[in-house]
């Protein structure tokens, strides 16, 4: 995901989809297009309790993009500086290659405008200091934004003091 | 310029505070107001609002009806000649009728006060508001035990040890400041059981799911006494000082052994007792959650009471992690709260009597102050106890909130006057005479609102961005009807300036305190009053009535003994609910939450569906002796063989809102007109219903 992670905490996530309306709300995304999805099992049954569980999809960023490798008229490009993969609109020809390049056909057509568009991780409000929509609209914190090495640092700080607090030194 | 503005939402009733990101008129994001810890996000109801700005299907301007009722034939008019339009029909039709020819609802909101003051002005007894068909019998119940409404009261979720949910579905109804709060107590080891007959989002989460027969709480929570008393679970000290009636309950539970109770509500004895332990254990930390919006029955009162009362069992009323009592001003010190438009003095009015009977012999211990709403139909139809004429549906729309469509839709047609004030073209609204279209909550200010509860606040809603359409707010639109009815002097404001300095009048507070935050505390710490000798219940006897003077006193058993709840071998109880998607009926038509619920289903039991030959997302009918309707079959192992079930508010039959026009099947076209003659509600959940292959 360039330089960021976006990390689905399941416990927290209620699938209540805020995370997909603002997504749609904030980047115009016309009706059955969907750049982050949140995708949810169950509930079903695990030892006799119902049980659910959910993961948020945005597009990865990949490092070697296959959509941006496909697309013909080099309408798709990555920031250098984190590694973000979007799609320049006005250079975008509409012949879909990006959405059948990607392994899990990520960038969504805009029948409104003949063209493709793809989650960019609101690479705005990223530049203004802010997290995507999707994750600052999540009413539960359900969905984290960071560097992997920050997510990888709290996670670990996290279950590492929870660990203490349980066996405090004698 | 970016500005950031401190709002209240209104995509439901919760009115969450929101932050709203706003540049050049335009909406940038909505977020949680990060002032209030809780309210790290909002649900998407609130992510879609902007959804309805711009929207073409939205009401756009005042609207005259010029076909027959129902026909989607209009005229645009201006506000002058709808308003005059309006008071002029008025005006010809109380002068024959009466003033009590009026019937206003609503939905509860900010603007309440100032409707109030509106029929008290015209002269008219006639009120009901949305509460009495969500949760009408709660409110009687907690009146019965401790003398507060339910809305006078709230649960400490975010300190609770264990909470115990009856179709309490709280991460789909999801207010954002609860949710968290329980996700937060979870993580901190709450435990939460929930007790449904179908398996909601909240129940997947919750860490024991009860599948119980549809109907039969009242024997669960009968049984969960039985073994509370019969193993001294309770809090005795508690219980000593603050219980009126103990030893009747306790004799009353003794024959409803959990060997009874797992006959009638199929879950086993061994996981009542359990259950039993287990929440006496974590007391007073334990909520017995008294919920809506699910097991709506005839005795639906009972089964809320008991739910206090186990409440009580546990000492856990006005205990951290419980339930507790909502502060106000005065608690906090001040020597006044907010000055209401409904307080001044009115001339009397030349009848009194109700149409729906709350407050006398049909009704006698229903909350007038919401009404019994449940009534209107039968009340127009039968002119009994005089005809009514006019309905001001303001923002809300009884047709698809009551039980038994046709009834209600015979009794909005024999009205003389349909006055609608909505967003959007509802049910009621797409058969009135004249439209008052309201502006967006975005694009409106408010009244102040008194937030009650533990750290008492007040709250303000600001207008966002200009409205998009020619829209209104209603105090204004209100007080311009009552000018033209020759009675504006009860509207003591030209702007909303003025209104919220009337309000704030005796507070001493300045408004430009809201600027920073969107509210203003008026204590910054939580008040708790003392559980040994400072409980201020609110009861005749000042204490927590299991035998309860209000019922008694008005000719009802404090303990009617259960009835068996039978149900035919080929029918289903048909249960009715809701998703975070949706508010009631206003929503379905939204842009985005369209998209994301566009119709319901029927949950149908996976056994039961196989013997009918029913598979999965095929179309079923489904009837009731009141009504039918085809709808698609969800067909899961995730609801109980007796009940089926199926989301609220969807059917839609106004053309006008194309998105959810006959997407699904109303539950109103279904449910049959029983309810609790008590305590107010209607019986939504209490239906028999058929379900078979649609040809
Ligand atoms: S659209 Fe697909 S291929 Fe392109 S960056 Fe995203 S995940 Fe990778
Ligand atoms: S907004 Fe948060 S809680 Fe809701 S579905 Fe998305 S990740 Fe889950």
């Amino acid at each position: 995901m360039g330089d960021y992670l976006i990390y689905t905490d399941a416990a927290k996530c209620i699938a209540c989809h805020s995370c997909e309306v603002a997504c749609k709300a904030k980047n115009n995304v016309p009706e059955g297009a969907t750049l982050g999805k949140i995708v949810v099992l169950g509930p079903r049954l695990i030892n006799g309790q119902p049980r659910m569980s959910s993961l948020f999809v945005p597009c990865f960023h990949c490092e070697d993009a296959w959509c941006m490798n496909a697309c013909p008229v080099d309408a798709i490009r990555k920031r250098n500086e984190d590694g973000l993969v979007y799609i320049l609109q006005e250079l975008c020809v509409g012949c879909k290659a990006c959405i059948l390049a990607c392994p899990w056909h990520i960038p969504q057509w805009d029948a409104d405008a003949g063209k493709a568009m793809k989650c960019d991780l609101c690479m705005d409000r990223i530049d203004e200091g802010q997290e995507p929509a999707c994750v600052a609209a999540c009413p539960t914190n359900a969905l984290q934004f960071g560097e992997p090495a920050q997510l990888s640092h709290k996670a670990r700080e996290e279950y590492g003091l929870s660990l203490l607090k349980r066996n405090p030194a004698k | 310029m970016r500005k950031k503005i401190y709002t209240l939402c209104f995509m439901c009733s919760v009115r969450c505070p929101i932050a709203v990101v706003v540049e050049d008129d335009k909406i940038v994001s909505i977020e949680g107001n990060p002032h209030v810890p809780a309210m790290k996000g909002v649900c998407p109801k609130g992510a879609a609002a902007v959804g309805w700005l711009n929207d073409p299907q939205r009401v756009r301007s005042p609207m005259i009806r010029t076909g027959p009722r129902g026909s989607g034939q209009w005229k645009k008019v201006s506000w002058d000649e709808a308003l005059d339009y309006t008071a002029d029909r008025c005006k010809e039709i109380f002068a024959k009728y009466g003033s009590k020819s009026a019937v206003y609802c609503e939905r509860v909101n900010l603007v309440t006060d100032i409707s109030k003051t509106f029929l008290k002005a015209i002269g008219s007894p006639n009120y009901f508001s949305h509460d009495t068909i969500c949760k009408g019998s709660v409110n009687t119940a907690c009146r019965t035990v401790i003398g507060y409404t339910d809305g006078q009261i709230s649960a400490d979720w975010s300190n609770a040890r264990h909470v115990i949910l009856y179709g309490r579905n709280v991460f789909e109804s999801m207010e954002v400041k609860a949710t968290n709060a329980l996700l937060d107590a979870m993580a901190k080891g709450a435990k939460v059981t929930s007790v449904d007959p179908r398996v909601s989002i909240t129940a997947a989460k919750s860490d024991q799911y009860m599948m119980i027969r549809p109907g039969t709480d009242l024997a669960l929570n009968y049984a969960l006494m039985h073994v509370i008393i019969k193993e001294h679970l309770y809090d005795v000290k508690y219980v000593n000082r603050w219980v009126e009636g103990f030893d009747k309950l306790s004799a009353f539970v003794d024959p409803y052994t959990p060997e009874w109770a797992e006959t009638e509500t199929g879950i086993p004895a061994k996981d009542i007792i359990r259950l039993a332990r287990e929440a006496s254990q974590a007391k007073p930390a334990v909520i017995f959650h008294y919920g809506y919006r699910a097991s709506h029955h005839p005795t639906e009162i009972y089964f809320r009471r008991s739910l206090i009362m186990l409440n009580a069992l546990m000492g856990s009323i006005e205990s951290p992690g419980g339930i507790f009592i909502k502060k106000g001003p005065k608690d906090a010190g001040l020597k006044a709260g907010i000055r209401k438009f409904s307080e001044q003095q009115f001339p009397a009015m030349e009848e009194t009597r109700r149409f729906d009977g709350c407050g006398e012999e049909k009704f006698p211990i229903a909350d007038t102050a919401h009404g019994v709403g449940a009534m209107f139909p039968s009340a127009v139809l039968n002119e009994d106890p005089y005809p009514i004429k006019v309905l001001f549906a303001f923002r809300f729309d009884p047709l698809y909130s009551n039980f038994d469509f046709q009834q209600s839709l015979r009794a909005l047609k024999k009205l003389d006057l349909i006055v609608s004030c909505d967003i959007n073209f509802g049910g009621t609204t797409s058969l009135a005479d004249v439209i008052l279209p309201e502006s967006l909550f975005l694009e409106r200010s408010d009244p102040l609102q008194m937030g009650a509860g533990l750290k008492p606040a007040v709250n303000r809603r600001i207008a966002c961005v200009r409205p998009g359409f020619d829209t209104k707010p209603m105090w204004w639109i209100l007080k311009q009807l009552a000018q033209r009815m020759g009675v504006g002097e009860y509207f003591p404001y030209e702007t909303i300036e003025d209104i919220w300095n009337y309000q704030l009048a005796d507070m001493g507070i300045p408004i430009a305190d809201f600027e920073q935050k969107g509210f203003v505390s008026l204590s910054d710490k939580a008040i708790w009053w003392d559980r040994e000798d400072g409980i201020k219940f609110k009861t005749p006897s000042g204490k927590i009535e299991f035998v309860s003077s209000l019922l008694e006193d008005n000719g009802f058993p404090s303990f009617p003994p259960y009835e068996a709840l039978e149900t035919p071998e080929d029918r289903f109880r048909l249960i009715v609910g809701r998703c975070v998607a949706h508010t009631n009926v206003m929503t379905q038509n939204n842009l985005y939450l369209n998209e994301l619920v566009p119709e319901n289903t029927l949950w149908i039991n996976e056994k039961r569906a196989e013997a009918l030959g029913i598979k999965d997302g095929e179309r079923v009918e489904i009837e009731s002796d009141t009504g039918k309707g085809q709808i698609r079959a969800f067909v899961t192992d995730m609801i109980h063989p007796e009940a089926v079930f199926m989301l609220h508010g969807f059917g839609h039959q106004e053309p006008e809102s194309r998105r959810s026009y006959q997407r699904g099947v109303a539950d109103a076209m279904i449910q049959d007109p029983i309810m609790d003659k008590v305590g107010g509600s209607p019986a939504l959940d209490h239906t028999l219903v058929r379900v078979k292959k649609a040809v």
